[in-house]
């Protein structure tokens, strides 16, 4: 068990790290860079002392490690400082979007994680038969398809001519549960289309992976049957890589919103991020930038903790 | 001599191979046909506005106008044109920096080889849709910029991949002897390594232009990628994107010619990976 531990605090400890360098990178990133930030958003015709006030009203006359250090504290308490474009606080236009965005990706995940699984072992069971081979090109088209290609289809049949669904995602705080997953059914579905030929590819390569291994054979060979060994011997083993295919498409979904949320008008965080970007508002595309890389590696993390909780070999050491 | 054998070689195999891989292969010559001959094919100029806003698929506009009145069949040839060759150029980049640095890290080894992979582990942490906002609010979106913030960021796959064949490779007895003999370090990187880390890459070059390509397309439907009057098949998207709520499949088109393309080149990496590794999965 002390092993376990062991390894489970050194992936903890390399994720925090992992964390702090990243949220080094995002706030550096824009010092580093050339061109002065002042300048660059306030225009060339700025005169000097306007240039001088926005500097000191960003903070930007103190060192850099300073500035730094105040913005991760402040992060970490939940203030992430104020919108250059309208000064509102940061964390308030936040907060709902990233509600909204987290259960967009809930949704998806709750539909395509259980179908791509059974598909994709179904693929691996069955392998070079004429279902497989279909899969095979299926996955492989789907996986060719821009986002946004996908989601202007479904709009195209599902909202336009056959009008099942609506083809714009407004949600405000008070729409009630089902009337929200009615209205997100369309972008979920889109990014239900977009990972499920990934997590199926991958969970299928897993399992073809693991019933090559020798002690299948052998139990084939014993003359076990075929249910049994499934259940016995290879599902056991097969948990790790399964978690890690689910958890590595859970991120993947989670950065996925971005331009489906912007082709549905969905009020979410991709879409706050996108905004910003065209009106180059720095402090919000820190903020945001910063909560999805730290979504996407906690969630790679959780992937890494659960396949050493689910190693055989780990939980019954000789 | 050496290429009419080469050639030979590869129509033998191509006789073998599936279906998938000669629709792929129809499909890029398709493609490249178009970009390379597109002033020859349009009837309009690229941005030349032509008519009215929205006009409906007819004889003088065949796929009928966009959202300024230029022509959308010629903004589609066009835009094989652009996309592609961003695309193209962006990839060939991510290949020269990811390809160097990776069998650089392979043959030298030790601090070297550490320092590179800690900085490519923290890049790869980031999701890169999401670094490549960041950068591109830092630097405005130009051209350049974009190739080369997706090159950079794409060439840590490319640094792993070529990494770890090249791994397999320096610890080969003519490597040493090459070493000995007093070769430097680009020769042998050019004259040892390549050759033998070439099948890999070749396939992955493929991937990685596909994943580039939907990359560059994804941001430009962002409209944060290629910016107007130039004709791109993501901006396209956006720009016609309101037809589609009146039935009118127009804005599908440059997004389905999108997707061609990557279907494609996947099915004929597909078609190469099966034919140098025996398939990936078959053991």
């Amino acid at each position: 068990m002390g092993k376990i531990l062991k390894m489970i605090a050194q992936r903890l400890g390399l994720g925090l790290i992992t964390l702090l360098v990243v949220s080094l990178i995002i706030f550096l990133g824009v010092e580093l860079l050339p061109g002065d930030l002042a300048e660059a958003i306030l225009g060339q015709a700025a005169t000097e002392e306007t240039v001088a006030a926005f500097r000191r009203e960003l903070k930007l006359d103190l060192p850099a490690h300073e500035r730094y250090f105040d913005w991760l504290f402040g992060i970490m308490q939940g203030d992430m400082g104020k919108s250059l474009a309208n000064q509102r606080q940061i964390s308030e236009l936040i907060g709902t979007r990233l509600g909204n965005t987290l259960f967009l990706a809930m949704v998806a995940a709750i539909i395509s994680v259980p179908l791509a699984v059974t598909l994709g072992v179904l693929a691996a069971l069955y392998r070079n038969s004429f279902y497989d081979k279909c899969v095979n090109v299926v996955t492989l088209t789907s996986i060719s398809f821009p986002e946004f290609f996908v989601a202007y289809i479904l709009i195209l049949f599902l909202a336009v001519k056959a009008g099942i669904f609506p083809s714009i995602s407004n949600v405000s705080p008070d729409t009630d549960l089902w009337d929200r997953v009615y209205r997100v059914a369309l972008p979920a579905l889109t990014l239900t289309l977009v990972v499920i030929a990934h997590m199926m590819r991958m969970t299928r390569a897993a399992i073809i992976n693991l019933l090559a291994s020798p002690y299948i054979e052998m139990a084939n060979l014993k003359g076990m049957p075929r249910s049994r060994i499934i259940v016995k011997h290879a599902l056991p083993n097969a948990w790790a890589p399964i978690i890690n295919v689910i958890v590595i498409n859970l991120a993947y979904l989670v950065v996925g919103v971005v331009v489906v949320e912007v082709v549905f008008v969905y009020p979410g965080l991709g879409q706050l991020l996108v905004d910003s970007v065209s009106k180059r508002d720095i402090p919000v595309v820190q903020a945001a930038s910063m909560i999805f890389a730290a979504t996407y590696i906690l969630l790679n993390l959780t992937a890494d903790i659960l396949s050493i909780l689910t190693n055989p070999r780990l939980l019954h050491p000789k | 001599m050496e290429l009419s054998m080469v050639l030979k070689e590869f129509w033998k195999e191509l006789k073998k191979a599936p279906g998938t891989a000669w629709v792929g292969l129809a499909i890029i010559v398709f493609y490249v046909f178009l970009a390379v001959f597109a002033p020859f094919l349009t009837p309009y100029g690229e941005s030349e506005v032509v008519g009215y806003e929205f006009e409906p698929w007819g004889e003088n506009f065949a796929l009928g106008t966009d959202n300024l009145g230029r022509d959308m069949a010629t903004r589609l040839i066009y835009g094989a044109r652009n996309t592609i060759g961003i695309a193209f150029i962006t990839t060939a980049l991510t290949f020269m920096m990811g390809s160097i640095t990776g069998f650089m890290a392979a043959t030298l080894g030790g601090w070297f080889d550490q320092a590179l992979s800690r900085v490519v582990d923290i890049l790869m942490a980031i999701p890169s849709l999401i670094f490549a906002l960041l950068i591109l609010t830092i630097t405005g979106t130009s051209i350049p910029a974009l190739i080369i913030v997706i090159a950079v960021l794409d060439s840590t796959r490319v640094f792993r991949l070529a990494r770890a064949v090249s791994m397999n490779v320096v610890v080969m007895d003519y490597v040493e002897v090459a070493k000995l003999r007093g070769e430097g370090l680009w020769w042998i990187m050019n004259r040892e390594v390549l050759p033998n880390a070439t099948a890999p890459l070749v396939a992955e070059f493929g991937l990685r232009f596909c994943f580039v390509f939907l990359f560059i397309s994804a941001l430009s439907f962002l409209g944060l990628g290629i910016q107007p009057p130039t004709a791109d098949w993501g901006s396209m998207v956006r720009d016609n994107a309101t037809l589609i709520t009146f039935g009118d499949i127009t804005p599908l088109l440059p997004a389905g010619a999108i997707a061609m393309l990557t279907v494609g080149v996947n099915f004929v990496v597909d078609w190469f990976l099966q034919l140098t590794s025996g398939l990936r999965d078959e053991h």
